[in-house]
């Protein structure tokens, strides 16, 4: 059944209007990945409003090629101006920049995209290959198995996510809290507005993300005072020729990272910490592995090829279960619901040209975008040259305009202010944002679940244990909940004596 | 940080209690078709109440460490912080595209130092393509002012 399908979704995704949106989108997109403030979840939710007039099929492409752009573009800030613009980049800095500073930036940009765009294919086709089969079994999902894959969502920030598992587990709830704020649909009752009428709608999580994402992070920059202190590098064709022959080496590297990316990726939060570890990997399995951090190629290779790869892995469970494994994926979602789809397994059977379309589009998307960056890196670059004086207010206001359209609504704006502030102390104190937002969007859909189990078992917790496919999961999920609790003790039975790979960045995926 | 840290765990448990408070009005218990309105807000707020009190306990055990933010980084956030409060203000009474204008030229000129021309040269161009992108092309409606009024939109 798979092939014509494919063939019905590259019809959509190479018709021109859509490829003319491609381009549109990765070119928005790579500024926003270069931007400080802005990434892919706040890039993403400001510029959905412009998609609300745009049939959906354009809508989902515009945002994915604003996604593979984004990340493209946080690949150039990491090399050239050793800021990482998102922290799954954090890992590419390490040899990137050394790299830009021996005059090699040309070498490490090209290496950077090329490996991005094998991470992102190698996502893709196993995303073509697995997504109609999963579908499939999740159409057979009740309400037990959908809650025990939120549950599942959620255990593997505070097992697998790194950091402080109690501050993750606070903004998880915090995310769950917001959510219930309003009307409860099912009740018809007000919940959390304490007679305040403006807390009647309750809290949009796009702008959520953009306070958090875009406010916050403008805070922190402009707090450590930022001068950008960049190195300038040409590629030319000389340079990426030079730089392909060199990559067919590596193939190991390549591959393995792939592997750690897809893995790590359809689970939430997962991009940064396969950045980390594929890095890890590669440094240990290297036969020089002295020359990492100094300006090794492979450096760049491991982690570029592994955050694509998660990248594109994180919209597998938004399109098959339509739960997000990022904040990003989260917002597309968000996308869907405003253009009137639902998603979910459904939609594979409903709008096959939709969701065939999209799966296409990451393949053209990724194409045109790694085209398009090997030959424009130095008017991205130039971006960040604009002063930041200018940058800020105009970021700020371009926020403002993106929380203000998704309800028409001015305490939007101060939401926005409000969840800057928040997100800029957060930030400083470890608190991670990325599942405070994902529990933002999926409280709803949680807290319908977990009703219609309780009413199906008249109030049983027992319900998520005793059905085979919800009972797996359940269980994965309470052993990531205690990961915190058992790892120490694991480990001082191993007789260990340092602590397993490390992640040393809050992911934010 | 062990201030800030404390301050916002306690900020976390006063929100737990408040969201208790809410949801025993609401009934936390089962209704006649299921769990009431009040029943997962309850129980989220007692884990936060609970994963608050650990977070608490951790910040009160570490040293002090570094402070949260230092006085040397504080001014350049509140520069940015206030002028963009002032802004959202501005939103309200002079609409989205005039306030931005100001808001743009009042940094460019207070932080950046820059001279008039560029300050009332990108003052008019960013609020004028904003403009030209979102309501005309997008046609996304932001919140106009008396000068959109006069002229007409």
């Amino acid at each position: 059944m798979g092939w014509e399908n494919l063939l019905l979704g590259f019809q959509v995704a190479l018709h021109p209007g859509n490829l003319a949106v491609a381009v549109l989108g990765i070119t928005l997109g790579t500024v926003i990945g270069v931007l400080p403030g802005l990434g892919g979840a706040n890039g993403v939710a400001i510029l959905l409003p412009l998609t609300f007039s745009m049939h959906p099929n354009s809508a989902i492409i515009l945002l994915t090629s604003l996604y593979w752009g984004a990340l493209f573009g946080g690949a150039i800030t990491s090399i050239l101006f050793n800021i990482p613009g998102e922290p799954w980049s954090v890992a590419t800095t390490f040899d990137g920049y050394p790299m830009a500073r021996q005059g090699r930036g040309g070498e490490a940009l090209t290496a950077a995209f090329t490996s991005s765009f094998f991470g992102a294919v190698f996502s893709v086709v196993l995303i073509t290959l697995f997504a109609p089969l999963l579908a499939e079994v999740a159409l057979r999902f009740g309400p037990p198995e959908f809650f025990a894959i939120q549950l599942l969502t959620f255990s593997s920030f505070i097992g697998l996510g790194g950091g402080n598992p109690v501050k993750s587990l606070a903004s998880i709830l915090i995310g769950f809290i917001l959510a219930c704020a309003g009307l409860d649909i099912v009740t018809g009752q007000l919940r959390l507005t304490f007679g305040i009428t403006d807390l009647m709608k309750g809290f949009d999580f796009i702008v959520a993300v953009i306070g958090l994402f875009g406010i916050g992070e403008i805070l922190l920059s402009v707090e450590e005072g930022l001068s950008f202190r960049g190195v300038t590098a040409g590629i030319n064709s000389a340079v990426v020729v030079r730089t392909w022959r060199q990559l067919p080496r590596l193939y190991r590297t390549i591959v393995r990272s792939a592997f750690i990316g897809f893995w790590m990726g359809f689970k939430p939060g997962g991009a940064t910490p396969a950045s980390f570890m594929s890095y890890a990997f590669a440094r240990r399995f290297s036969r020089h592995p002295e020359r990492f951090g100094k300006g090794e190629l492979e450096g760049v290779v491991a982690p570029e090829t592994a955050a694509h790869a998660a990248g594109g892995a994180a919209l597998l469970p938004m399109i098959t279960l339509g739960i997000p494994g990022s904040p990003t994926a989260a917002v597309m979602l968000g996308g869907l619901i405003i253009w009137g789809l639902q998603p979910g397994p459904m939609l594979f059977k409903e709008r096959p040209e939709f969701v065939w379309g999209l799966i296409a589009s990451m393949y053209t998307g990724n194409v045109i975008g790694v085209a398009m960056v090997l030959a424009f890196v130095p008017l991205f670059a130039a971006i960040l040259r604009i002063p930041f004086a200018i940058l800020t207010p105009v970021i700020v206001a371009v926020c403002a305009i993106g929380s203000y359209a998704v309800h028409d609504s001015m305490i939007d704006i101060w939401y926005m202010l409000l969840f800057g502030v928040i997100g800029y102390v957060f930030k400083k104190l470890d608190y991670p944002l990325a599942p405070l937002v994902l529990a933002l969007v999926l409280g709803d859909l949680a807290e319908n679940a977990l009703r219609q189990s309780l009413i199906m078992s008249q109030g049983s917790l027992l319900i998520f244990f005793e059905r085979p496919i919800s009972g797996l999961i359940t269980a994965v999920a309470l052993l990531f909940f205690a990961l915190p609790v058992i790892n120490p003790y694991v480990r001082r039975a191993r007789g260990e004596r340092k602590p397993p790979v490390e992640v040393a960045a809050p992911h934010d995926g | 940080m062990r201030t800030a840290d404390l301050t916002t765990a306690l900020v976390l448990m006063a929100g737990g209690l408040l969201v208790i408070w809410d949801s025993l009005r609401l009934g936390i218990g089962w209704g006649t078709d299921g769990p009431q309105s009040g029943f997962f807000p309850f129980w989220l707020a007692m884990f936060l109440l609970a994963a608050s009190g650990v977070i608490a306990g951790q910040a009160w055990r570490r040293g002090d460490g570094k402070p949260f933010v230092t006085r040397a980084q504080l001014r350049p956030v509140l520069s940015t912080l206030l002028p963009a409060a002032g802004f959202v203000v501005l939103v309200q009474w002079l609409g989205l595209y005039v306030a931005s204008a100001v808001f743009l030229g009042f940094y460019m000129r207070w932080i950046g130092r820059y001279g008039w021309i560029p300050v009332i040269l990108l003052g008019v161009l960013f609020p004028v393509i904003t403009f030209v992108v979102f309501e005309q092309w997008f046609l996304v409606p932001m919140p106009k002012g008396p000068l959109e009024a006069w002229l007409g939109y």
